[in-house]
């Protein structure tokens, strides 16, 4: 007979191999991460995994380094002088700071979305156009469907499909944010990076916004920063909580909301932290 | 209530002096204006765009080859000053730090507080001599040398207004940092830097001293590039200065037909601006 205690130690014992079930179909890998700004190390041997088609949260006081994390994803941090990555991040296996890596490749394949949105000073519909055409596309029916289809997926089409051709800051800024979504999902990434996407938006927007990642993470790897603890526990499947630049836990939401292991975790997400 | 008067009344006699400054300010312009056009409006006449000039001293007559001169004279001018200044401009502003970029930077600098008697004679070194021949080319060179600091530095300056955020926005695209630049950042610029290139175009538009021994001038029609060229300037400046009635009338109808030429230029900017910004601010 088992009584209910050692069901949860059975549980408990089983957990690790649902672990490593999941490190499985990870879609990014990240081992003893370290960066610096110059001298200035911010990220110190951040190691985890981020799983296929799910949502994954960072979290973490401001300063902790959640951009600097999520900007190495796509390496988008190459461009700041004197900044520096070692360790290693992998995508589908293959090391992305490794030299043979083609960085514009990796940048289509890992989508990004900004804190403040950054339409260009185009028409909607080139706008979304954009990462095509640079990659070469000419066609124009194959334009217009994707950009279409993009903006269905990015939840946009209807309030646009009449206006494509006005400036893209004819439109509200919850509006402009779906938009760079729409934008960075013309070029059909596998992994989109939102780095506090909903922070400069009303509740409405956010709302909208989250509705569009719950949708997205069908098709999409997600990694989202956010300050907002609800929006972290809504939307994600998974958060990490960063601090002073290490990773100080990781695990299921709902285990980091309601059970974290961490004292530290716990005075965070619980707001009572200084 | 006697401080709030004080206030009132303190209030009242800055305001007045910032009226009479503006007025200060306005009155020459208002002067000029009125004496070009007064004078030039009336001198205007269907002869003085359609013929040529008469010999000296007699009546009668245009500035036709002038006109066309000058129009000559700023298109090679734009031809050679705005590629260039616009690629040191963006050089400028995508490298701010490098060395390459300070000297640069310092000698547009300088050469903007040349005085353009000086550029022209730079360009009588360069384009006159060896071919022992005054030309509308050598002319253009010399306005284009004026106008290359303007050029430069009005484009590094807009570029380096054009927000960050747009070039990682361009870059998580999958675009390389030249195609960043040429597809999202010059575009986001172009309004400004469009300006820049109308106005400076304008200025040099009324230049006479580097025209002097470059382009030369020429009483006969020509529009070779290697051969002296009139403009309306060096005509304004030569009729102003002669003892005839009917080539004082002329000069004044050169004056209002320049004035109107860069007022022209300087509207287009405007307008040209305005439709950029529609697409480029929110
Ligand atoms: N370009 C940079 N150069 C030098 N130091 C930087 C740079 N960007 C960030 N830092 C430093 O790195 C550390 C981590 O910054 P980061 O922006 O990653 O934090 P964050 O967690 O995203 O904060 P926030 O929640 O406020 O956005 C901070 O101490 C910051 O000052
Ligand atoms: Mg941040």
């Amino acid at each position: 007979m088992l009584t209910a205690i050692d069901m949860e130690r059975f549980n408990a014992a089983l957990a690790p191999s649902a672990a490593a079930l999941e490190s499985m179909n990870a879609k990014i890998s990240v081992r003893d991460f370290d960066f610096f700004y110059g001298s200035a190390k911010v990220l110190h041997g951040i190691t985890l995994d981020i799983p296929d088609r799910q949502v994954t949260a960072l979290i973490g006081p401001s300063g902790c380094g959640k951009s600097t994390f999520i900007r190495s994803i796509n390496r988008m941090n190459d461009i700041i002088p004197n900044a520096r990555a070692k360790g290693t991040i992998s995508i589908d296996g293959r090391a992305i700071y490794s030299s043979d890596t083609d960085v514009v490749s990796l940048r289509r394949r890992v989508g990004m979305v900004f804190q403040r949105s950054n339409p260009f000073p185009k028409s909607i519909y080139d706008n979304i156009a954009y990462g095509l055409r640079i990659g070469g596309m000419r066609n124009r029916r194959e334009l217009n469907n994707v950009v279409e289809r993009s903006l269905i997926r990015a939840a946009l089409w209807d309030e646009v499909k009449d206006r494509l051709n006005e400036s893209a800051f004819a439109l509200s800024g919850g509006q402009q944010q779906r938009l760079c979504i729409a934008r960075a999902l013309a070029v059909d990434p596998e992994v989109l990076l939102m780095d506090e996407p909903a922070s400069a938006l009303d509740p409405i927007a956010t709302t909208k916004i989250e509705e569009l990642i719950w949708d997205l993470k069908v098709n999409y790897t997600i990694v989202i920063v956010t300050h907002n603890m609800q929006q972290a526990a809504r939307v994600s499947d998974r958060t990490a909580f960063f601090m002073l630049g290490r990773l100080v836990e990781y695990a299921d939401t709902k285990t980091i909301f309601m059970n974290p292991k961490e004292k530290m975790t716990e005075d965070y997400v619980t707001g009572r932290f200084g | 209530m006697s401080k709030a008067w004080r206030r009132k009344i303190i209030s009242a006699i800055a305001e007045g002096f910032c009226a009479i400054a503006v007025l200060l300010a306005l009155i020459p312009l208002a002067m000029i204006l009125f004496y070009v056009v007064k004078q030039g409006f009336t001198s205007l006449n269907w002869a003085f765009f359609t013929q040529m000039p008469k010999p000296v001293g007699e009546a009668g007559g245009g500035m036709a080859n002038a006109i066309v001169g000058t129009l000559i004279l700023i298109a090679i001018a734009a031809l050679l000053a705005v590629p260039i200044g616009c690629i040191c401009g963006i050089h400028l502003a995508e490298y701010p730090t490098s060395k390459f970029s300070s000297i640069v930077r310092f000698a547009a600098d300088v050469l903007n507080g040349v005085p353009s008697i000086v550029v022209g004679m730079f360009a009588y070194i360069i384009a006159v001599l060896p071919v022992k021949r005054f030309s509308a080319f050598a002319g253009g060179l010399a306005l284009a040398v004026l106008m290359l600091p303007t050029v430069v530095r009005t484009t590094e300056e807009l570029l380096r207004l054009v927000p960050a955020g747009l070039r990682e926005g361009a870059l998580a695209l999958g675009a390389t940092r030249t195609s960043a630049v040429f597809t999202v950042i010059v575009p986001a610029a172009l309004p400004g830097i469009l300006t820049g290139v109308l106005v400076a175009l304008a200025r040099v538009a009324g230049e006479t001293a580097p025209l002097l021994f470059t382009a030369f001038g020429n009483r006969f029609w020509s529009i070779s590039l290697r051969q002296p060229i009139a403009s309306l300037t060096q005509q304004v400046y030569l009729y102003a200065n002669s003892a005839y009635d009917d080539w004082h009338r002329q000069a004044w109808a050169g004056a209002f037909l320049l004035v109107m030429i860069i007022l022209t230029l300087s509207i287009i900017a405007r307008l040209s601006v305005r439709r950029l910004e529609r697409m480029n601010r929110p």
